[in-house]
């Protein structure tokens, strides 16, 4: 079908081409982070179990969940991947 | 009052639909949902209608409020996919998907147990046309795969009706438990379309391969009556709370290594299903609310991003990661689109997700289920991981393919427009859709504690991709197939029936060739007996005869005179 996809050479530079607005968005999400963390300490919570009650649980929570679904996808994919032909289909 | 079933209207449309100039009949069939759903609007709670067959009262229509929900948010789905595929004059994809969809509103509103296997049998056989729409070979054979393991689930469940029949005396639908053996073979019916761990594999199989709008069509409706047929007959089911809590969780790792993104918008589906079947088990107002709004909010964003990468599809001709990225410099409203529909699919706050699943997840820690609610809140994660990040992350962003395309087509983009717009009124003004639920709601979503902690998961989520992308730790992109739970009945059973039948050929022609070298004896035996001057058969002349009875009778005389 690549008739429908033309890849031409396109001059338009746009914003994000440039690293360096990359990494501006890339510091911007480390504010970010940054200022939820430590507002867990002005608010009131309504936990229902005692882990929720430490600092930052569900920043540290989502971290580690997220990181280690990717990596045990590494794992998973040296074991159930193949090539893409696979069922002569 | 007496009403007619409202699935019926999209049914007939359905079926008179030829009928229609081919030039206008895409506008036309717009109409049918809209006529549906205002239709639907005007039923009230108790509204009901009955026939009698053969001894039977069959409740044909049913309305109460868990339906109505339900009934509702499958004429919206409709209309928003007939939209985005107004551009397509395949007319077998047109009737296909009005009875398809006729067929789910027929079933939430079946008031007894054979109208709604009826209905559950008349969506899979209409729904498989818009796999084998996509015309090739491929789709054909996923199709005769989908087909079959759809019309199981209805014979399974016809199984488990008629032993319900027997033990109960009843066909109404109403509470049905796993306690009995017609419940468990109910269940597993359910279970089949709801795609359970081992019995999901049908749904990432068939979806990536149905047409560019086939897809959004199917996404809605299936698996989502499943959930509501789980609600009506298995609510409060414990063994629901870990099915639920393993759906969430296992597609998540499927989904970070899939290159099709519309097969990782397939176990993102599963997941998102998981969160649902959860809320069924738990059993409370609370967490019901929470399903059925949760089913409500997930028909539209899952659709959105279905339509998303269908316009990908349809424009660049791929839907693989490792071939997509930067596309939104060429198809800018899509890009935005998808990213509203992953935010609302991730639970950010002012989008749908947030206002929805959390009743799931409260209801589910307020009944002291800490397990399943430390899986939810890491397939939270999860998918903010395959569908918050990954599908527009790779399709629009990431590093330019170079393409360059146009941007979808008017209807695509009107259709995804509104179901955006939905996704963000429902995530800001709940409380139309919480007045619909079928319990009264108690429940503030937006608290400061919420908010904060959502944020704080989904953002913490963010920097942890940032880190992987930018330490080269996140799996790249590649061409690849993985294996899941179709390996056993594409590949494993073929070769199992191979090598029986293997055996079975080695010990036939063993069994025949020593046949054989008996019969050769026995017929080598007969010949030596019984062959060309054998004893056997050798002839002897009249005189000798008369001669040997003379002598027998000359004998016999002298015996007698002596």
């Amino acid at each position: 079908m690549s008739e429908h996809t033309p890849k031409i050479h396109d001059p338009k530079k746009y914003w994000l081409d440039n690293p360096k607005n990359v990494d501006k968005l890339v510091y911007a999400v480390y504010a970010v982070c940054a200022v939820l963390f430590f507002s867990d300490l002005i608010y009131h919570k309504h936990p229902h179990y005692e882990a929720e009650e430490w600092l930052g649980f569900y920043g540290v929570f989502g971290f580690v969940a997220f990181f280690g679904i990717v990596m045990a996808g590494k794992l998973l994919r040296k074991l159930i991947k193949r090539d893409e032909d696979y069922y002569d289909e | 009052m007496n009403s007619l079933n409202p699935g019926l209207i999209m049914i007939i449309a359905g079926v008179v639909a030829p009928l229609i100039p081919a030039s206008i009949r895409g506008w036309a069939l717009l109409f049918v949902p809209v006529g549906g759903f205002l239709y639907t609007l005007g039923l009230n709670v108790g509204d009901s209608s009955s026939i009698k067959a053969l001894g039977y009262t069959l409740q044909l229509t049913r309305v109460d409020k868990l339906s109505l929900v339900w009934g509702y948010i499958f004429h919206i789905a409709a209309f928003l996919g007939m939209l985005y595929a107004l551009h397509v004059k395949d007319q077998m994809q047109q009737i296909s998907a009005l009875i398809y969809a006729g067929a789910a509103v027929g079933a939430v509103f079946a008031g007894d147990l054979i109208t709604l296997f009826v209905y559950w049998e008349l969506t899979a056989i209409s729904s498989v046309f818009l796999i084998w729409a996509s015309r090739n070979e491929i789709a054909y054979k996923t199709g005769m795969r989908y087909l079959l393991i759809q019309v199981g689930s209805g014979v399974i469940l016809l199984a488990g009706v008629i032993l319900w029949y027997k033990q109960t005396g009843s066909l109404a639908f109403d509470h049905i438990g796993i306690e009995t053996m017609a419940g468990k073979l109910i269940f597993i019916a359910f279970g089949i379309k709801c795609a359970f761990p081992l019995l999901h594999n049908w749904l990432q199989d068939s979806y990536p391969k149905a047409t560019v709008t086939g897809t959004v069509i199917l996404s809605a409706f299936t698996t989502k009556l499943a959930v509501y047929a789980l609600a009506r007959g298995f609510a409060g089911t414990e063994m629901l709370i870990t099915i639920g809590a393993v759906m969430t969780a296992f597609p998540i790792f499927f989904a970070v290594i899939e290159n099709d993104l519309r097969k990782v918008l397939a176990y993102s589906l599963n997941n998102q299903l998981g969160f649902m079947v959860v809320g069924i088990g738990v059993g409370t107002e609370l967490s019901l609310n929470g399903t059925a709004s949760h089913a409500f909010a997930h028909i539209l964003y899952k659709a959105l991003l279905f339509m998303s990468m269908g316009a990908v599809l349809f424009r660049t001709g791929t839907c693989k990661a490792s071939e997509l990225g930067g596309l939104y410099k060429s198809m800018p409203f899509t890009a935005v689109f998808c990213t509203i529909g992953a935010m609302s699919i991730s639970a950010f706050p002012l989008f749908s997700g947030f206002v929805t699943k959390s009743m799931i997840m409260t209801a589910a820690a307020g009944e002291g289920h800490w397990i399943a609610w430390t899986v939810l809140l890491m397939a939270s994660a999860g998918v903010m991981e395959h569908s918050g990040i990954k599908i527009p992350y790779f399709a629009f962003f990431a590093h330019d393919s170079g393409r360059r395309v146009k941007e979808a087509p008017w209807n695509m983009l009107l259709a995804m427009g509104i179901t955006a717009f939905l996704c963000v009124y429902i995530g800001i003004y709940p409380d139309p859709l919480y007045a619909v639920l079928p319990f009264p709601v108690d429940y503030t979503p937006y608290t400061t504690a919420h908010v904060i902690t959502q944020l704080q998961l989904l953002l913490f989520a963010l920097l942890a991709f940032i880190v992987l992308i930018r330490t080269g730790w996140y799996p790249a992109e590649m061409p690849s197939l993985n294996l899941d739970t179709d390996w056993i009945y594409r590949r494993l059973l073929p070769c199992v029936i191979r090598w029986a039948g293997g055996i079975i050929g080695r010990v036939d022609r063993m069994v025949r060739e020593e046949s054989l070298v008996v019969l050769r004896d026995l017929i080598a035996m007969i010949e030596r007996q019984h062959g060309d001057k054998a004893p056997m058969t050798q002839t002897m002349h009249a005189g000798t005869m008369a001669l040997i009875v003379l002598s027998i009778l000359f004998l016999f005389l002298i015996v007698m005179i002596v």
